[in-house]
């Protein structure tokens, strides 16, 4: 039962996520979070941000390690399966039919339909994300610390690993 | 040898590849068509292309396809391996070693401090989709309309986003081109 929800809970965000694997992360919050329960928000942002911190897709890092974490092995190889097997069998069994048509206008459609969704999903998330800060550091040092990463990554352009890591550092000497 | 080649080839460009699978798409270029030579630049523009008009992780899918044009079966195993697996083992080997501390006050402090850094790197993404979405045939018309009425369904109405995604795929599928659009598209 376990490992059918698992299936589940990854191939949903793993067929309709457009975009790349970013674009599931917040399918897959709806589905671990809200729906399963597996985690909390905290949780969920914690294995976000490490997966963020580690080379490699992000979907599979999040499928394999939620997956491991509710049904062991056989779980992580049910995430990852579900993850990655639907969309990879349709690109090789429809290989033909989506050479003739992928600069249909129908096909292009389907992405930029969807984009405005992800957008609103991810928008929701980093809502949520913001309050559960503010519930555990209150607005000021959300805030700062927000505003400091905000600059570090897009302004000055340094690696998210290293604000990450420069996060958890302060984070356990200050905020402990 | 051409099955090893395949694995380090995806294991590379999956391990230098930060920020998800999207941002390993150059790497992966530079295996497949610079180092080994197994497609050329436009049939890599060509699969990379299909790709994307597919849901789904991004990295997977060129792994996967690449891997078993190159070496069959067990050449997409290996490209698929290569990948996720070393990444999948760093994640959940740290993850565990992290939840074992979760009673230290100093690890509280550490997952405590890292959720607004990881808030404004969500943020920064949604406005890149929200940006690319005003760029595309909707314009910003068209995503404000479709960014009210989706916020208003899922968080309002509580409809699972699956259902309006599923939903909007359809509509795209079955609405008939325009004749205009369909002049402007070169036929194959």
């Amino acid at each position: 039962m376990i490992y059918l929800q698992i299936f589940w809970a990854f191939f949903v965000p793993g067929i309709l996520g457009y975009g790349g694997g970013p674009a599931s992360i917040p399918l897959i919050e709806n589905e671990v979070v809200d729906r399963y329960g597996w985690l909390t928000v905290n949780e969920f942002s914690e294995v976000l941000a490490l997966g963020n911190t580690l080379p490699g897709p992000i979907a599979t890092k999040m499928a394999g390690y939620i997956g491991y974490e509710q049904g062991g092995i056989l779980g992580a190889f049910m995430g990852v399966f579900a993850t990655v097997a639907p969309s990879l069998i349709l690109m090789l069994g429809l290989l033909g039919l989506l050479m003739r048509y992928k600069e249909s206008p129908r096909v292009k459609r389907m992405t930029v339909v969807v984009r405005p969704v992800i957008a609103v999903l991810l928008g929701v998330m980093t809502y949520d994300f913001f309050f559960s800060s503010y519930e555990g550091l209150g607005w000021i040092q959300t805030l700062v610390i927000g505003a400091i990463s905000y600059v570090l990554m897009e302004r000055v352009k340094v690696h998210p690993a290293y604000v990450i890591a420069g996060a958890l550092i302060y984070g356990g000497i200050f905020l402990g | 040898m051409k099955q090893r080649d395949i694995f380090m080839a995806f294991f590379r460009a999956g391990m230098l590849g930060y920020g998800g699978g999207p941002s390993s798409i150059p790497l992966v270029k530079k295996e497949v068509v610079d180092r080994y030579k197994w497609m050329e630049a436009d049939e890599f523009g060509d699969v990379l292309a299909l790709a994307n008009a597919l849901p789904g992780p991004i990295a997977t899918k060129l792994a996967g396809y690449i891997g078993y044009r190159v070496g069959g079966f067990r050449g997409l195993l290996n490209g698929l391996i290569g990948t996720m697996v070393p990444t999948i083992f760093l994640m959940i080997l740290l993850m565990t070693a992290l939840n074992s501390y979760k009673d230290q006050p100093w690890v509280e402090g550490m997952s405590k401090a890292v959720i607004p850094v990881v808030a404004v790197m969500l943020l920064t993404m949604t406005w890149e989709f929200f940006k690319k979405s005003t760029q595309s045939s909707l314009g910003w018309v068209g995503t404000f309309v479709f960014v009210v009425v989706s916020l208003v369904l899922i968080q309002a109405v509580h409809i699972h986003p699956a259902i309006i995604i599923f939903a909007l795929l359809l509509g795209a599928l079955l609405k008939k081109n325009s004749p205009a659009k369909e002049k402007g598209t070169p036929s194959p």
